[in-house]
Order: C-alpha cells, then structure tokens, then sequence
C-alpha cells in the first residue's frame, strides 16, 4: 500500500483516502464508458447492491445450520446433498451452485479457505469479508491453520484434528458448527440467533449461552 | 500459472486482521465495481476460468497491494479490452468514443434477480467412469504450467487420498484460453500436514482440494 504508483503512473500521497479515490476515480470512468455504450444498465448496478447488502448474508447459513440441529432428517439430507437441501430452504444462485456441508465434530474441526481467489459460499453467507480474500489468511490458512485461529481468539480443544478445505474447485463449503451445550429444546428461530458467519467458514467457535436469569 | 495469487504456504503477509461488525463494502466504489463485474459478467463474453486467469496476471506487486475489488477492476479492464467492448483510451477517458462489440445481452434490473438466482452451475455430464474410486491412493501431478490451472503450488508432486467423488465439471485450464468445457472428474483429494509441509508440521492437520483427473496419477 505503502510508496505505490497511483492509477495513472504518478507518484502521489501514501494515505489510504488518496487510494480510494483513485479507485473511486478509475471506477467511476469505467461506469461512465460502459453506459454510454449502452453495456451496462446503471439501475441493475443498483438491484445487485440491494441483493447483497440486504438479501443474501449470514443469516441464511445461519437457518440451514438450525435446520440441521433441529431435525436429523434434514441433516442427514445436508450431508448427503447440500445443494438440494440448502436450496428446499430457498437458498440458491450464484456462488452457491455446488455446496458441500461440512460438519465440525468432537475430533475435527473444519475450515474453508480459498488459496487461488475467494471462492466463498455466497448463497449462504453473502460476501466475503476482507480478511478472507486478503494474502494473511490465504497463504497461512493451509499451513498454520491453529496460529490463524488464535488470530480470531480460537483455541481449539485438546485432542482435535483440524481439517482444512481449499476451494480450489466449484464446490462452495459451509461449516455445520457443533451445536452448544444448553441449548435444548430451543426453536429453530433462537438456534439460528447463536450461530454467527465465522463458525460457518470454521474461524469462529459458539459456546454455550449465558443463563437468563 | 505460478501467479501471485497461488497465495497457499507463502509467509510474511502478517496477522489475520478480522474487522468487528465489517460493513459490507468499504467505499462506494466497492459497491459499483461488484456491480460492474458481474453486469459485464452477464455479457456472456468470457467465462468465470477466463476471469480468474486475468486476476492471476495482474503483476504480483500490484495484485499483493491491492485490495479484492481492486483486483476485480484491473482484470475487469483487461476483459473488456480484449473482447472489444471499451478501448484504452476509452478507459482512461472516461468516455465512449467508438462503437465496440455488442454483447449477447446486457443486463438489466429486471433480470438482476433470475440471473442472480441461476448463478453459473458448471457440473457437466462426462461420458466416461470416474478412473479413481473413494480410498484410492494418488499423486497430484508436478507441473508448472505458464497457463491456467487450479491445482495449487503447494499440492503438486503430493501423495494423498481420494476422499469423495464429487461429480463432473468444466475443465478450467482448458475453458479459461477458449479451448472449450471439456468437463472431467473431480474429486476432493485428503493429504496429511506432513507430506505437504514435511518437517515441523502439525501432525493433527489434514488439508484437502479439489482436483480435476487429469491432476492426479494412481499410486
């Protein structure tokens, strides 16, 4: 980031703002051209964004984790056909076309990672967050798994294999997180609540939940 | 290709460094070049293979400093310039000065939402069995091809276990320079830690990928 070439060759400021509004800059002309061509429709811009910052995120990883909590027929279903079974709850389209579900048990401990790109199950858990597509996790996510872990506060239990997935093809993972102690007879609504997006890349443990007094 | 973005077993990039309650984009522009990628996307122009293989060639300088819709913006640009749609002056101006190639469709906000839900699904019937079966022990080839291919640097010449049949899909080494589908088997193939990072390993770490056949050899 730091003493690069701005967008055209000039030396300039080593501030992040100047960076993005370079990039602000390069992004709007590309807009700008391929309107007036006529290539792109400026308002489908506009419904893409919506559809990813309001529609499709976490919350739908979260439901298909609950589902599989809650019923044993559905996780089995999970196990065997993740797409089917994720798309019966209506989660399907991009990114999402090949799932695989991965269940974390008391032995393993599951993790996705895309060392080529960022490939990421969009359709269950939106986009990617930052550290996800960044060089940090990408190159050590593989090789020390349990120092990225530490990263995210994570200590793994004694005795558990850590396994790792590379997307490296179209298959789209979505870690199943061991359901928390405490938590029986709970709905599927209040399941789902406790589940956040990090347990469901592997990056993040749920533990049991306070006692309400 | 051995790009800069074969990221797996490389060090000194630092800390993981997740950010609390992270917004869904950044900056503005963040919005607009995910927009822009996947409405040219939608031209039909080029395919996910070929998209990808432009993103590997940004030069590793600039693609290790640049954040991901960075990355997406300068491939983007190459994209549209080798299937004719935008000239680089155009790009530079900021302005149309020529008519370009006209693409099979242009997407608009009332397709968004079909288009968004079918996605690109890539499994392809292969006409021939799978050549390797759950349990077999294979090697995942050595090679270093200045072209397109998802098996990654720190995999290749490695001894492992196939895991699962996962289906037939779109060759990308082959459809990301034009050379059709070519769909094979791929397989999600197990390695232990060690025989991919030998001495000092963790021993309780399995990594595995996904490998189309032609990747592997029987052992």
């Amino acid at each position: 980031m730091e003493g690069e070439l701005s967008v055209s060759g000039e030396h300039h400021d080593h501030d992040h703002d100047n960076h993005y509004s370079d990039m602000q800059a390069r992004v709007r002309a590309l807009e700008t051209v391929l309107a007036e061509k006529g290539l792109i429709d400026p308002a489908a811009l506009d419904v893409i964004v919506e559809t990813y910052e309001t529609k499709v995120g976490p919350r739908n990883g979260a439901h298909v984790v609950a589902r599989a909590w809650s019923d044993p027929v559905f996780a089995d279903w999970l196990l065997r056909d993740a797409t089917a079974a994720i798309a019966s709850l209506g989660y399907t389209g991009r990114q999402g076309e090949h799932m695989r579900a991965v269940f974390n048990t008391k032995d393993t401990h599951n993790l996705v990672v895309c060392t080529l790109c960022s490939c990421y199950p969009w359709s269950v858990l939106g986009l990617p967050p930052v550290w996800y597509k960044a060089p940090a996790y990408r190159s050590r996510a593989v090789i020390d798994p349990r120092g990225v872990l530490a990263e995210f506060g994570v200590t793994l239990p004694e005795g558990v294999n850590i396994r790792v997935w590379d997307s490296t093809a179209e298959l789209r993972y979505l870690v199943v997180p061991q359901r928390p102690a405490g938590t029986e007879g709970w709905s599927e609504t209040d399941l789902a609540s406790l589940v956040t997006r990090d347990s469901m890349i592997g990056t993040g443990l749920l533990h049991r939940p306070e006692v309400s007094t | 290709m051995n790009g800069p973005h074969d990221l797996g077993g490389q060090m000194g990039f630092g800390p993981v460094a997740p950010e609390v309650d992270e917004p869904w984009f950044h900056a503005d522009w963040e919005r607009r070049a995910l927009g822009i990628t996947l409405a040219c996307g939608a031209f039909g122009a080029w395919t996910i293979d070929e998209s990808r293989h432009a993103r590997e060639n940004i030069p590793p300088a600039v693609y290790l400093s640049a954040s991901y819709y960075e990355i997406w913006i300068r491939a983007l640009e190459v994209l549209l310039q080798r299937h004719g749609f935008v000239a680089a002056d155009e790009i530079a101006l900021g302005q149309s000065r020529a008519a370009g190639a006209a693409p099979k469709r242009v997407l608009t906000a009332e397709m968004v939402p079909a288009v968004l839900a079918r996605g690109g699904p890539c499994d392809r019937p292969v006409a021939e069995a799978p050549r390797f079966a759950a349990g077999a022990r294979v090697r995942t080839r050595n090679f270093h091809p200045t072209t397109h291919t998802r098996l990654p640097r720190y995999a290749r010449g490695k001894t492992g276990l196939v895991e699962a049949v996962q289906g037939s899909f779109v060759f990308p080494d082959d459809n990301a320079h034009g050379q059709g589908e070519n769909p094979q088997w791929v397989y999600t193939v197990v390695f232990d830690g060690p025989e991919i990072w030998g001495e000092g390993s963790d021993p309780t770490l399995t990594v595995s990928i996904d490998a189309w056949e032609s990747y592997l050899e029987p052992v």
